[in-house]
């Protein structure tokens, strides 16, 4: 028989059905991956007590019948989700030490439906990054290398801990969230599958804010299938996230049939930039062949906004976020540092100068001058403006098409060190993720071919308000054509 | 619109964030950068738009004005760097 890593997550749930094997010896498997994967640098925390304790809870309740949805599954939790008793830190030195002492309510839906977690993944700090370079606690290294190559590749990012650790089989799936692109860039960075939900479809509670008018739990695994399943698991009304929608959370797995007849795909022109890559180019003329193939019917659509979407991320984003960081005083968690003989407002500056890394420094001092009196209306409420617009322009592109289809990023994976030192190359990379994000829009991306180095290259579907169902159908019809097999091959 | 290094120290002081007399250049530099990058969004006429404030509209539902949580101070003071006879610890802020 096959590792048990390489079996996708549902066919992990069927051979647990058949009794194939049990839940420890999956988790167990699993956990060895992990500890044989240091290098990567995925994991911040390994919890393999609690994954095995959940895999014994799994095995009983398989064994009397009453499994739930992901009952044994092995899972890593994007360390922006607040675990009860396990270390949080969002890859920040502010939070290191933290434990919660309550759970997300997204990972108590996990939990509840019987997953088991592996451990908690590396992130850029506090979300705030594009290739996973920004964690205080060292970058994580894709799986994935060119062609001929031993250079260490970026896994994208925020969620780069999440996508190294599923591409590389460490795990069934793992949690992500997207702000700006950060459950689909690193997805399509390491060949594999991301949704990111409509805005208020996965609770906020529990999860470190960066930026709370855009930021949404999602999942990474290797297929649409396997989101499909988590992502009914992790969905859901919540009282306890103001933004939450109260709405009813289809079986989406059971929904997929990949049968487009009747479906209008939209390709927006706008997302067809100068100098776009050759091999990207094809990839999506490649993604019309095979939308059509399903019975699409593709239509040519327009988002004029398209160009000043990530200008305005780049207001909003910073702007929630200098305001949701100001939590880091020092005072109720976290790193302290108090100067001697200095004052309340000495410790606040000299606990957040330490605390914090450059990203959330920059992003910060952004954000606060943009909020700031005299700038507010230049600024902030320009980009809510232009916000709007970008907004109205998707749900104008809805009357004509019923899905979108787009490259997922403009590149593959670049290397390590790349584009640190200039902030907006790094920000480019999210230029055909964030128009979604800022209209709270379902987005998913699949992994669909290679780049002529044989990196991954993927394509985003984006769906209107709710439609989960649609984005989730129309990449499975397009998963199946694109047939895409690569795997990154064993090295560490 | 430029920002030069005592807007950066002023901006600092309200994000309080000590910074280093050798971090400010370098981050004004920065700053104007990203600043001068976003300023194309002053090209786009927002003349009659509305500025968005949520993503999807909805209605909140009320629910009874009644306590559904509390008593957790352990839970609150767990993980503060200093706490005494109950409450979080802070330097002396009253000479």
């Amino acid at each position: 028989m096959a590792a048990l890593t390489d079996l996708t997550l549902a066919q992990m749930k069927a051979g647990l059905a058949a009794k194939q094997f049990s839940a420890r010896e999956l988790v167990q498997e699993h956990i060895e991956a992990v500890e044989a994967a240091r290098v990567l640098n995925a994991w911040l925390v390994e919890t393999p007590e609690i994954a095995l304790s959940q895999a014994d809870a799994a095995d009983r309740a398989l064994a009397a019948g009453e499994a739930g949805l992901l009952a044994g599954i092995p899972l890593g939790i994007k360390d922006l989700f607040c675990t009860k008793g396990v270390e949080t830190t969002a890859s920040s030195k502010i939070l290191k030490g933290f434990k919660p002492t309550y759970e997300s309510t997204v990972t108590e839906k996990l939990f509840g439906a019987g997953a088991a977690m592996l451990g908690k993944l590396n992130l850029d700090e506090f979300a705030m990054g594009s290739s996973n370079e920004t964690s205080a606690y060292g970058p994580v290294i894709s799986p994935w290398r060119a062609n001929g190559s031993e250079q260490p590749l970026v896994p994208g990012g925020s969620s780069g801990g999440s996508s190294a650790a599923v591409a590389a089989r460490l795990c069934a799936a793992a949690t992500g969230t997207d702000t700006g692109g950060s459950i689909r860039q690193p997805a399509a960075f390491t060949g594999i599958a991301g949704i990111k939900p409509t805005y208020g479809r996965c609770s906020r509670w529990g999860v470190i804010a960066f930026a709370s008018s855009l930021d949404q739990p999602g999942v990474l695994a290797r297929d649409v299938t396997d989101c499909a399943l988590v992502l009914e698991a992790m969905s859901g009304y919540d009282p306890k996230d103001s933004t939450s929608l109260n709405a009813p959370v289809p079986h989406y797995a059971g929904g997929l049939g990949g049968d487009l007849r009747g479906k209008r795909i939209g390709i927006p022109k706008e997302y067809r930039v100068d100098g776009m890559d050759a091999d990207l180019e094809a990839l999506w003329r490649k993604g019309v062949d095979w939308a059509k193939e399903a019975g699409a019917e593709i239509v040519e659509v327009s988002l004029p906004h398209t160009r000043e979407a990530l200008p305005t991320y780049y207001i909003v984003a910073p702007a929630e976020a200098s305001s949701n960081l100001a939590r880091y005083d020092g005072v109720r968690y976290g790193l302290r540092v108090a100067p001697e003989g200095g004052s309340l407002a000495d410790m606040y500056a000299a606990t957040r100068a330490e605390g914090f890394g450059a990203e959330v420094k920059r992003r910060i001092m952004i954000g606060t001058y943009v909020l700031s009196a005299g700038y507010y209306d230049a600024y902030y409420l320009k980009a809510q403006k232009v916000r709007a617009l970008i907004s109205r322009d998707f749900a104008q592109a809805f009357e004509a098409c019923d899905l979108l289809l787009t490259p997922t990023a403009p590149t593959g994976a670049f290397g390590l060190g790349a584009k640190t030192a200039d902030p907006i190359a790094m920000y480019l990379n999210d230029v055909f993720t964030v128009p979604a994000s800022l209209a709270g829009l379902p987005a998913m991306s699949i992994p669909a071919g290679l780049t002529s180095d044989g990196l991954p290259l993927g394509l985003q579907l984006i769906g209107r308000p709710l439609d989960e169902m649609g984005v989730l159908d129309a990449a499975f019809a397009l998963e199946r054509r694109a047939g895409f097999a690569a795997a990154p091959s064993r090295w560490w | 619109m430029a920002v030069d290094e005592s807007m950066v120290a002023r901006v600092a002081g309200l994000a309080r964030l000590q910074l280093a007399a050798a971090e400010v250049e370098p981050l004004t530099r920065e700053l104007n950068n990203i600043l001068g990058w976003i300023d194309q969004l002053q090209a786009v006429d927002t003349g009659t738009v509305e500025p968005m404030t949520a993503v999807i509209p909805l209605t909140r539902e009320w629910r009874k004005d009644e306590v559904t949580d509390g008593d957790i101070q352990q839970d609150v003071l767990a993980n503060a760097p200093q706490s005494a006879h109950g409450f979080f610890a802070v330097p002396k802020v009253i000479e």
